[in-house]
């Protein structure tokens, strides 16, 4: 029997993005620029939160008429791409802030987990950080001192409990962080990505404290862009796309609507002009292509090589730059990461050394055949001045497909698992 | 088993009022905190809670020996000293208060962006967190007292009432500070002068006696003449209790409050949209 604990209906929420501001010509208007900006300043700060009806063309929809139900014990997962509404939703239904119209009903206690370790003063102890955290999740002082024991005993930081913050690595605080917040007790739990903290040993047990939690029956909305997790927690899955919800579904299928999201059928995505590309000021991106014998294409042969193509606007003279791939598998696993280094090209790449002039550059990689698996992949690429200053980084850029045609899949038909499947050194020797 | 909680989510239209159950229901996240207020402030400091009394103490040094010795302000027939540490006593806490009050939500970033409490908490904590800070710098006005030989007046029952009209008032413009705040950062500048303005717009180094008597009323409507003044009366006898101002003082510091906490009330909605 179902029993709807979260209603959700046609929830919208509206935002103020800001115009790009015009630069300064000459010196007479940007002494005149100056004397108006107050003026200026004013209007566009009060209109951060005064709207006119009609269309204006710096508001964005972070949601828009969203409906859907949660019954009690529904472990349901939201997926999105960046900016599609996930954590709007999540603020809105924990009243961090207001939908600008429709309404949601809920029924029973909530916390939210948008972060761990909101509130966390590094001044004071870890025992007083367990509770003004717990406090602030929506623990009741009573309820913290009971669970104190079994907190500090997750945490594994027992021995610094009188010792301020500030002094624990940052390890020890997210693992303190998390305790606290994998001790709440809500009758409905909205999580936003808080998994990925600590160590994997860590990471590990904090999956499995949310699975428990998951069935024990409590009602739990999880955004995540980690398939694997939502998979393994969630039982539906909701896909968000530009504020609007374009799929309701078992989680398996939400997540195979989302793979093939974004998934450019031609093999490659180019942005016409430097405006409207990912990047900035320094560098943009004009195009990502994958190219198989010459030809870009969506579809790589298993056996055969390809390359990967990243063109891009550089902005700023005389700045060094640098590219850098991730590829994922359709779990979100991360199969590889590599940039152009010496140290991992098998020839030296000449520009990454040089300083780059203005223009436009096209970096590429080449994958060897025969090293993928079958099945969808998809391109993140970075683009950096410093190791530690990246200009672009973009997730799920291109998705594109590894077939196998037959070439490596003659005796064995069917699926073959793992993310790898290169050609290795196999021989068989009579040993008697 | 207790009912479960019911929860509609939707716009809020207008104006609102303090939600008290709500204020209740968060009680202990209030509690820490003031708690944290208080902890944090004199961590990792020599002195600690003396710096409580050094800034008054050495204000009321300076204020005697401009004001006081070179100006020759009257202070209505007791040593200057007393009579100006018994109004920074209470200054102080107010222009600590509102200070902090007016900063809270920009200090709570973290917090009001990612969950959810009754916002009203935040402006509201060093109100109350900053009231240990006054009692510390009051006893420095009692050893003053007892080495002055001046003692208190019956009126000094009305004491804790003055410490209210002072937390009220303080309440309202923190609560204003801090919405405004929120969007506007320009308030950040301006309540340094605020506070200074406002200090010499207090009777804090000079006694109301120097004003003409028909204008007495009109003063009052600064809520802090009435706290400074009723102080004065109560434990140094300076004056009759100047019950009349401070009617028309509390009458300010309420509305003060109610306009404050409804004009938070009415921002707090896009406070995380804006921060």
């Amino acid at each position: 029997m179902s029993n709807p604990v979260v209603k959700v209906n046609n929830l919208s929420k509206r935002y103020r993005i800001g115009a790009a501001e015009k630069g300064y010509k000459t010196f007479r208007e940007t002494i005149m620029e100056g004397i108006s900006a107050p003026v200026r300043n004013f209007g566009r700060l009060r209109s951060l939160t005064k709207f006119k009806d009609g269309q204006e063309e710096d508001v964005i929809w972070a949601l828009k008429d969203v409906s859907f139900e949660i019954d009690e014990g529904e472990v349901l997962g939201i997926i999105g791409r960046n900016g599609a509404g996930k954590t709007t939703l999540l603020k809105v239904l924990s009243r961090i802030t207001e939908p600008t119209s429709g309404f949601a009903e809920i029924q029973g206690r909530v916390s939210s987990l948008l972060e761990v370790g909101t509130g966390f003063h590094p001044e004071l102890t870890g025992r007083e950080n367990i509770f003004l955290n717990g406090a602030i999740l929506g623990m009741r002082k009573k309820e913290i001192e009971r669970k104190f024991d079994e907190i500090v005993d997750f945490s594994g930081v027992k021995k610094f409990i009188d010792t301020p913050l500030k002094r624990y690595s940052s390890g020890m605080q997210v693992r303190l962080a998390f305790s606290v917040a994998a001790h709440l007790e809500p009758d409905i739990l909205l999580v936003d990505e808080v998994l990925a903290v600590g160590d994997a040993e860590f990471q590990k047990k904090c999956l499995g404290k949310m699975e428990e939690v998951a069935k024990e029956g409590r009602t739990v909305l999880f955004v995540s862009h980690n398939m694997l997790s939502l998979q393994n927690l969630c039982t539906r899955g909701i896909l968000l796309e530009s504020g609007q919800i374009s799929m309701d579904d078992s989680i398996t299928n939400t997540i195979g609507k989302y793979l093939d999201l974004g998934r450019e059928r031609s093999g490659e995505v180019c942005w016409a002009s430097p405006e409207v590309a990912p990047g900035n000021e320094r560098v943009r991106l004009k195009a990502v292509r994958v190219v198989s014998e010459d030809v870009v294409t969506a579809e790589v042969d298993i056996s055969k090589e390809f390359r990967i193509e990243v063109d891009y606007w550089n902005l700023e003279a005389d700045d060094r730059r640098f590219v850098s791939l991730f590829l994922h598998d359709s779990m979100g696993v991360c199969l590889l990461h590599s940039a152009n280094f010496p140290s991992v090209s098998l020839v030296p790449d000449p520009w990454y050394t040089r300083p780059y002039p203005r223009g436009l550059f096209r970096t590429s990689c080449t994958i060897p055949g025969a090293l993928l698996n079958d099945g969808p992949h998809s391109i993140s690429v970075y683009i950096h001045a410093t190791v530690n200053d990246n200009i672009i980084a973009t997730r799920d850029i291109l998705v594109f497909y590894v077939r196998d045609t037959g070439m490596m899949g003659k005796e064995y038909t069917d699926k073959w698992v793992g993310a790898m499947r290169p050609r290795l050194g196999w021989e068989t020797n009579q040993l008697d | 088993m207790e009912e479960k909680p019911h929860l509609t989510i939707k716009p809020k239209k207008g104006w609102q009022l303090i939600d008290f159950k709500e204020l209740i229901e968060y009680r202990d996240l209030f509690y820490f905190l003031v708690a944290r207020e208080i902890k944090v402030r004199y961590k990792q400091t020599v002195l600690g809670g003396l710096w409580a009394i050094i800034q008054p103490f050495f204000m009321m040094i300076v204020f005697t020996l401009f004001f006081g010795n070179l100006a020759k302000v009257p202070s209505d027939g007791i040593p200057y000293p007393i009579f100006n540490y018994s109004a920074l006593v209470a200054w102080t806490y107010f222009a600590n208060a509102i200070s902090y009050s007016g900063n809270s939500l920009i200090q709570n970033t973290a917090l009001i962006s990612k969950v959810y409490f009754p916002r009203l908490v935040a402006p509201l904590a060093p109100v109350l967190a900053f009231l240990l800070d006054f009692c510390i710098a009051f006893i420095i006005l009692i050893g003053m007292m007892l080495y002055y030989h001046i003692y208190p007046t019956i009126m000094t029952l009305f004491l804790p009432l003055l410490v209210i009209l002072m937390m009220f008032t303080a309440s309202g413009v923190g609560m204003i500070l801090a919405a405004l705040n929120a969007k506007y950062r320009d308030i950040r500048y301006v309540t340094p002068f605020l506070v200074q303005f406002w200090m010499f717009a207090s009777p804090v180094v000079y006694p109301v006696s120097m004003l003409p008597e028909k204008y007495h009323l009109i003063y009052a409507i600064n809520p802090m003449t009435g706290v400074i003044e009723g102080f004065r009366s109560a434990l140094l006898g300076t004056v009759a209790f100047p019950t009349q101002m401070l009617l028309v003082s509390a009458l300010v510091s309420v509305i003060l409050f109610i306009v404050g906490a409804l004009y938070f009330k009415r921002t707090e909605r896009y406070f995380a949209d804006v921060i």
